[in-house]
């Protein structure tokens, strides 16, 4: 889908370790604003995909440009300043502190570049942040509880959370509900989405539940052994042949047992 | 006159000598001295490969070995008994240091640590160390013991021009026969297979059915006894004394380090590398012998942290 | 900068020491300039251990420090106990800010080694030199403060405590800055840090650096506070082994901790060595056990339960 309003465009996207390609001939054009689900079996590349466009893994060929400029070569740490941020499957906090404490980190860390780093940290300003944040991810009643004691779900919760403070542009989530009990799965993503509609990010989320996918995306790209197989609206996707075959049928199959 | 023959008649220079009988002196103490640092280090770098624990303690099973080794030979000479026992005591000094200190340590304090971070584990390496150091002076007092018994025995031999004791020969034969059967364990055992998965990676070793804590026990026995073994047989060549282990701990960490952690082979070439190194500047340019082993050390963790020869990492996604 | 309980408490305490140290004995005042000194360095390998790092070579920075002076002393005749004392810094300063580019890349056991490896190649160069004292070491003049000579040891006491107390309340400000706030985030989660956005190199490089000014510091008061220097004692790889004990002894809690910690060692040492010299290192070492496995946090951690919860915010 080409698009004038389109900010993340990824071209050619070739990644080999060896002899074996992760992912290959990926072009994609997203839009400013959409919702995007990333479906596909586990080692189809979804994961090799978001480390890519993150800085985490270098493409062994293609490009990848946000509003003009090309990520590629630029590590996770610049591509984060220029405004693509992720959560991860498992979360990845710091568990020996609170979620308060893990919360204003990333919000120091996303407010006070250079210098500014030497000043104190604990601030009016970043406090109100920091409230603000704990209000919109319903964190507060577990703000003052260290994270190695939370439950998993609210790990995640803090994972995402963490990942939102430095308004980035582009949100890609790494299965969000992976580990969230059926039950409260879906007052789970509605907390998220919620959170990420009012801040009109755009999102991209690897999901393996089609409900959630189905709920929440406006689009879908499909993968299957390192190629994008389809890239349609969900209704479209779910109804495609390749996708049944390759995807979801792998899903059906799980169920069944 | 042939390149060949070029080379080999000046092959003197190459380790810094002007003359035959330098470059047999530098040559032979080199060998000596990577001799016993390779049993001692050898030990050190298979606890390492296998537990993943730099053992500072390692220093005390060397000191422990030459105390108790050096201290038989002596009651045994005085009680009149025939020199030549001593090379038994050697040996038995080596597999009681190492099977008793080993033992105590492993299962005392080294098991209840498994899950705890690697650098915890070295300090705590490191506190057995002080401790072990001191109950050799409560034990052994601090003068020094000479225990020349043995290398009394085996008398000289003239080699190239100058003379050698046979002791300090038999040492390298020691080393050799260390090296040979450490090979022969790792590539042609049962035992050497296990080890090898085990060092690979710990937890497909367990979930192979491998009886993991018994191999770290008898691991960590083995490297003590190599340790007590250096310690034991050099002890007829010194004077045995306080801070033995202390120094020799840290030469074998420099060992290890360029040889590559968890490499027997590893072991030996750096065993080898700094045992003529310092070979060439206690000869050449004494001012440089500490320094010259630990720039190489610290050289080689810049440039190829791994070591010459590390074992290869399983790849963790 | 000063309203909060440490830096309260800080404050008091070096009033009360200053003061006691003017009618206390002599050996009390040696203790505690002894003590202070080498605080100094735990101060700052206890911001590399927050930050995950154990230095197994800190005796390198220590040993420049002391030997800066030694050297200004015999060579320059300098006496000035300040400039003496920055010599030491800023030698060792300099010389752990051009290390820390390569020292960065490094965790776990290769830091601990590398650490340790430079130190002792500086341990074998001091101890084969004959100018630099080789393993005798040498004398080092009494120090002037601003051209006077003192009589007594109490003006150099009271030196020391204020630098540990400045030191104390620099620290305790970092620490409650963005920069400050990410040793225990780097140690827990270096890639997310990363992914936060801020360089996990970058900061070990400046708490190295910092680690290293402090230990040089230290190094130089030291070598003033004991009047020699001498390698086996100061750049010998079990200094830096003494360093770290001391470290882990204190605990990581709180900027007070280490000169808590370093009080209690050179008490310690002190008398382990009237009673029994033999048993001084097996008392380090025993003790280095028992902290590692039922009092990980240290002697801070200990004095926290007693006291009841600090809440430091």
């Amino acid at each position: 889908m080409r698009n004038s309003s389109s900010i993340l465009q990824v071209r050619n996207l070739l990644k080999t370790f060896g002899a074996v390609v992760a992912a290959k001939d990926i072009n994609v054009d997203i839009s400013q604003g959409e919702i995007v689900g990333i479906i596909g079996a586990n080692g189809a590349g979804k994961t090799c995909f978001v480390n890519m466009v993150t800085g985490y893994l270098a493409p062994t060929e293609g490009s990848i440009k946000f509003e003009g400029t090309e990520l590629v070569g630029l590590g996770t740490r610049k591509i984060t300043h220029a405004g693509i941020s992720r959560s991860f499957q498992v979360s990845q906090v710091f568990h020996s502190m609170t979620v308060e404490e893990n919360l204003m980190i990333a919000l120091a860390i996303a407010n006070n570049r250079g210098a500014d780093a030497l000043s104190l940290m604990d601030t009016p300003d970043l406090r109100s942040k920091l409230d603000e944040v704990l209000k919109r991810y319903r964190l507060e009643p577990q703000k003052d509880a260290t994270v190695s004691a939370l439950a998993q779900g609210v790990r995640k919760l803090l994972d995402i959370a963490m990942a939102v403070v430095s308004k980035p542009r582009i949100l890609l989530l790494d299965e969000p509900t992976s580990g969230i009990s059926v039950e409260e799965k879906f007052d789970f993503m509605d907390i998220v989405m919620g959170a990420l509609k009012e801040d009109g990010v755009t999102v991209l989320f690897v999901e393996h539940d089609m409900e959630i996918v189905e709920r929440y995306v406006s689009r879908v790209l499909a993968f299957y052994q390192g190629e994008i197989i389809a890239d349609m609206p969900p209704k479209d996707a779910l109804a495609d042949k390749k996708v049944q075959e390759f995807v979801i049928g792998k899903e059906h199959h799980k169920k069944k047992k | 006159m042939g390149p060949w023959r070029f080379l080999i008649l000046n092959s003197h220079y190459f380790l810094g000598a002007n003359n035959m009988e330098t470059f047999l002196t530098i040559l032979l103490d080199g060998l000596q001295f990577s001799s016993y640092l390779f049993i001692v280090s050898a030990g050190l770098t298979i606890i390492f490969g296998v537990m993943k624990i730099l053992n500072v303690a390692h220093g005390s099973f060397y000191a422990w070995g030459a105390y108790t080794a050096a201290f038989f030979i002596g009651k045994f000479s005085d009680m009149g008994l025939p020199d030549a026992l001593g090379f038994l005591i050697i040996l038995a000094a080596a597999i009681v240091v190492g099977v008793i200190l080993g033992f105590i340590i492993e299962q005392g304090i080294l098991k209840h640590m498994y899950e705890r971070d690697e650098v915890l584990i070295v300090l705590a390496t490191f506190g057995l160390f002080l401790v072990l150091e001191d109950i050799i002076l409560i034990a052994f007092g601090t003068d020094p013991y000479f225990a020349y018994q043995p290398m009394a025995l085996l008398e000289s031999v003239e080699l190239g021009g100058i003379t050698r004791d046979v002791y300090g020969i038999t040492l390298i034969g020691v080393a050799a026969i260390v090296a040979v059967g450490c090979w022969w364990l790792l590539n042609k055992t049962k035992w050497g297979t296990l080890l090898k998965a085990v060092i690979f990676d710990r937890e497909m070793g367990i979930s192979m059915g491998i009886n993991v804590p018994l191999v770290y026990t008898l691991t960590f026995i083995g490297g003590a006894i190599l340790g007590g073994l250096g310690g034991a047989y050099i002890a007829p060549t010194i004077s045995v004394a306080p801070g033995l282990g202390t120094e020799v701990i840290v030469l074998s960490f420099a060992v290890v380090v360029v040889g590559g952690m968890g490499s027997i082979a590893g072991a030996a070439i750096g065993s080898l590398i700094i045992g003529l190194l310092r070979a060439i500047a206690v000869h050449e340019l004494p001012q440089v012998e500490l320094f010259v082993v630990f720039a190489v050390m610290a050289i080689v963790l810049v440039f190829r942290p791994e070591g010459l020869f590390a074992p290869a990492k399983p790849r963790k996604i | 900068m000063f309203n909060d309980k440490t830096a309260k408490f800080l404050l008091l305490a070096a009033l009360v020491i200053c003061v006691g140290g003017a009618f206390a004995p002599n050996w009390i005042v040696n203790q505690f300039m002894f003590g202070f000194s080498r605080a100094l360095a735990i101060l700052g390998l206890m911001v590399l251990w927050r930050t995950g790092l154990v230095s197994f070579g800190h005796a390198f920075y220590f040993g420049l420090g002391a030997y800066a002076v030694a050297i200004l002393d015999s060579k320059l005749g300098v006496s000035d106990v300040f400039l003496r004392l920055m010599a030491g810094a800023i030698v060792a300063g300099v010389a752990g800010f051009l290390i820390g580019f390569i020292m960065r890349n490094y965790r776990d056991i290769f830091f601990a080694m590398l650490n340790t490896a430079i130190s002792m190649v500086l341990f074998g160069i001091v101890v084969k030199t004959e100018s630099l004292g080789s393993t005798d070491g040498f004398a080092i003049s009494a120090s002037t403060i601003f051209g006077l000579s003192p009589e007594t040891k109490y003006p150099l006491f009271v030196i020391i405590t204020l630098v540990g107390l400045a030191s104390a309340l620099a620290v305790n400000f970092y620490l409650k800055t963005t920069f400050g706030k990410l040793t225990t985030a780097i140690r827990d989660n270096e890639i997310r840090v990363e992914y936060l956005g801020f360089s996990v190199a970058h900061a070990i490089h400046l708490k190295y650096t910092i680690s290293t000014i402090l230990a040089g510091g230290a190094g130089a008061l030291m070598a003033m506070s004991l009047g020699q220097v001498d390698p086996e004692s100061m750049i010998n790889w079990t200094v830096s082994g003494e360093l770290v004990f001391v470290t882990i002894l204190s605990g990581p809690g709180s900027v007070i901790a280490p000169f808590i910690g370093s009080l209690v060692f050179e008490v310690l040492r002190t008398y382990a060595f009237e009673l029994a010299p033999q048993a001084w290192q097996l008392i380090m070492g025993a003790t280095f056990l028992t902290i590692i496995f039922f009092l990980p946090g240290g002697i801070w951690s200990l004095i926290e339960k007693l006291g009841g919860k600090k809440n430091e915010k």
